[in-house]
């Protein structure tokens, strides 16, 4: 390799560290570091006294969520980074609790006090990161007109309200406690609402989403999940303050 | 047949009187006292830790327990009238606790650990029970077990507590102090520490003696490690305020509770008082030294068992590669560790014979459990989906036997065994 190239890359390795260390000895807010963590090599250049932080805490989520989310063969870690606080919240409970089943979850978070539920949602809640590229592309257009069209409308006839209903109209979750449905692998999002179909997954009872994913065809979920997971995320993508008008179904979990 | 006799006999005759039960009937057992007392005992005997389902209401039951012998449902033991405990006496609750026995004769499974609980006073149990009843009653059916044939019979129960329990007293020793007396009673009654740190016999019976020299936990797969030898888990070396600190906060500089011991730690000693850790402390540091038994590691031969894929120096290049990427920067390049991240140098848990619960840890990483000592933990995270099964057994060998541990090799199949 050119040795200038690698002399002007160890430069800005050096400053990029030192930059960095700076950052640490500010107590910077969470922005910096979760960065640095998910950015594979760069974890390297962590001091050599870890920081007194949330996000080093909890390094141990970041091995699994870090990268916006990620994929393994074992299955889908979606993104949690700027999900609502009640809803990152009420999922780290539901998985303590057995309404959601993933062994490794409920492993973390047994012996862990609410106090300190709350506050790991607030850490990630609080965390404004860009999106990769979406992930579904060269979808069928049928496909995605069907999909569309209930994320926007619905059905009436079948009782299916708008996704946008709740989740809001540019679909990034509403606050407190109301996901974003953008920037998750369709495959996530198919295995959801699977689960919610089949009793896996529960929420706080009224469990609107049983019984939305009750109403809805395996064809819609499929066209749902192709274009919720096509949707690019650029700017405007923290979670609405509020919706302008009232869900059609009463949620135990989103709304209180 | 004696036992069985003296079994039978035993039913105590004290405070046999109907007690008004329900959530608006007040308990005529001693007053809010006594409540409060029986609150703290049942966090120390950890009741609700089983009796509650998970998701469940408090106390309600419902728990699966998993045995070699079948599954075993934890009873509801609110207050409530149909399903519960809410037309027991104090005396029902002694019966209960003392003699293994339900209310109506029935013999009780020992996974309810009475072979331990056996030991406590009259007073903690009608304390207790005073706690239990004022609970919320909850009315949800007792689960049947689901045990195979014949442990699903009373006449098999009958035939292992011959064998292997009888109603017991503490025994106070004159000889010693009243701190340690009372250290004794905690960890030989409600803690009921023997149910996990000693070793069950082929009948799951523990030994009916006092011992806590270790013992795998049936089903889990958790090694519980051994109180009497320093080199496992043995006390005899730490300060009593360490002690005090490991039980209180689930953490000391030497590591964390973590697995099932995280539980006992999150439910149960964080509310141990002062006192009572002090006591608990002075008495497990007293336990006489025996150095455990080490069956699966010949002298001498840590590190040199083969690996069938990839051969020794490859297993620990293997190891030192994967421990470069994944752990130096919590646990340091030389194992020493650093702030919350523990020295894996001497780390006990690390070089215990048995690796299980190494291979548990550095499979699900895990975070000690939060306590007003420790409210906001470090976690260590899960390498399952990461590393394959050579690796984690690499790198388990290899921690095992750095930096002047001594410690045997860890097999793939091992590992597999573990996930």
């Amino acid at each position: 390799m050119n040795p200038s190239l690698l002399r002007t890359g160890a430069l800005f390795r050096s400053r990029l560290r030192a930059k960095l260390r700076a950052l640490f000895c500010a107590r910077l807010s969470a922005f910096a570091l979760p960065l640095l963590l998910l950015s594979g090599p760069l974890e390297m250049v962590l001091a050599a006294t870890p920081p007194d932080s949330m996000a080093q805490r909890l390094r141990a989520c970041a091995a699994c969520h870090g990268k916006e989310g990620r994929a393994t063969n074992s299955g889908y870690f979606p993104r949690i980074a700027g999900k609502p606080a009640g809803y990152v919240y009420n999922q780290l409970v539901n998985f303590r609790e057995g309404r959601r089943q993933n062994g490794s979850m409920t492993y973390l978070l047994d012996q862990m006090s609410d106090a300190y539920l709350r506050e790991i949602a607030e850490h990630f809640a609080a965390l404004d990161l860009p999106y990769p590229p979406p992930q579904t592309t060269n979808a069928s257009p049928t496909t995605l007109a069907r999909g569309e069209h209930l994320v926007r409308y619905g059905d009436v006839k079948r009782g299916i309200p708008a996704c946008a209903g709740c989740h809001g109209a540019a679909m990034t979750g509403v606050a407190p406690a109301v996901p974003g449905l953008l920037g998750l692998p369709y495959d996530y999002l198919m295995g959801q609402i699977g689960a919610w179909r089949n009793g896996g997954r529960r929420a706080l009872a009224p469990d609107c989403m049983a019984e939305i994913s009750r109403r809805l065809a395996p064809e819609d979920i499929a066209a749902v999940a192709t274009w919720l997971s096509s949707q690019p995320v650029t700017q405007h993508r923290a979670p609405a303050a509020s919706l302008p008008s009232k869900p059609e179904l009463d949620c135990g979990s989103g709304f209180r | 047949m004696n036992a069985w006799h003296q079994d039978q006999g035993l039913k105590t005759d004290r405070d046999r009187a109907p007690v008004a039960h329900g959530p608006s009937a007040p308990i005529a057992l001693g007053g809010s006292q006594m409540m409060v007392r029986g609150e703290y005992l049942a966090r120390i005997g950890n009741c609700a830790s089983c009796h509650t389902a998970r998701g469940g209401e408090p106390f309600a039951g419902g728990k699966g327990l998993e045995t070699p012998f079948g599954t075993i449902f934890a009873s509801n033991i609110t207050p409530a009238i149909q399903s519960g405990i809410g037309t027991w006496t104090t005396a029902d609750f002694w019966q209960a606790m003392h003699h293994g026995r339900s209310k109506d004769g029935r013999l009780l499974y020992p996974a309810f650990p009475y072979s331990e609980y056996t030991r406590i006073t009259r007073d903690d149990s009608d304390a207790l029970f005073a706690y239990l009843l004022s609970l919320q009653p909850v009315e949800r059916e007792n689960r049947s077990h689901a045990l195979r044939f014949p442990y699903n019979t009373q006449a098999a129960l009958a035939v292992w507590r011959t064998l292997f329990f009888s109603p017991a007293a503490f025994e106070p020793q004159a000889e010693q102090t009243a701190q340690w007396n009372r250290g004794a009673y905690l960890v030989r009654g409600l803690g009921h520490c023997q149910a996990c740190h000693s070793p069950r016999n082929v009948f799951g019976a523990t030994p009916t003696r006092f011992d806590l020299s270790g013992g795998v936990i049936p089903m889990q797969n958790w090694y519980a490690p051994s109180l009497s030898a320093p080199t496992e888990a043995g006390l005899q070396d730490w300060s009593v305020d360490a002690i005090m600190q490991w039980l209180q906060t689930g953490k000391t500089v030497q590591g964390s509770a973590l697995g099932p011991m995280a539980e006992v730690v999150f439910s149960g000693t964080q509310y141990l008082s002062n006192e009572d850790s002090r006591a608990i402390a002075v008495f497990l540091k007293s336990l006489p030294r025996r150095e455990a038994i080490q069956p699966d590691v010949a002298p001498g031969t840590a590190g040199l068992q083969q690996d069938q894929t990839l051969g020794t120096a490859g297993a620990q290049q293997l190891g030192q590669r994967v421990y470069e990427k994944q752990c130096a920067d919590c646990h340091g390049d030389n194992g020493t560790g650093q702030g919350d991240y523990p020295s894996l140098v001497g780390n006990r848990t690390v070089t215990l014979p048995s690796s299980v619960n190494l291979v548990h840890v550095i499979l699900s990483g895990g975070f000690p459990p939060t306590t007003s000592g420790n409210p906001r933990p470090h976690g260590m995270p899960p390498f399952r989906q990461t590393l394959s099964d050579p690796e984690v057994a690499a790198v388990a060998s290899y921690v095992r036997s750095a930096w002047g541990n001594r410690a045997g090799a860890v097999m793939p199949l091992d590992v597999n065994k573990t996930r």
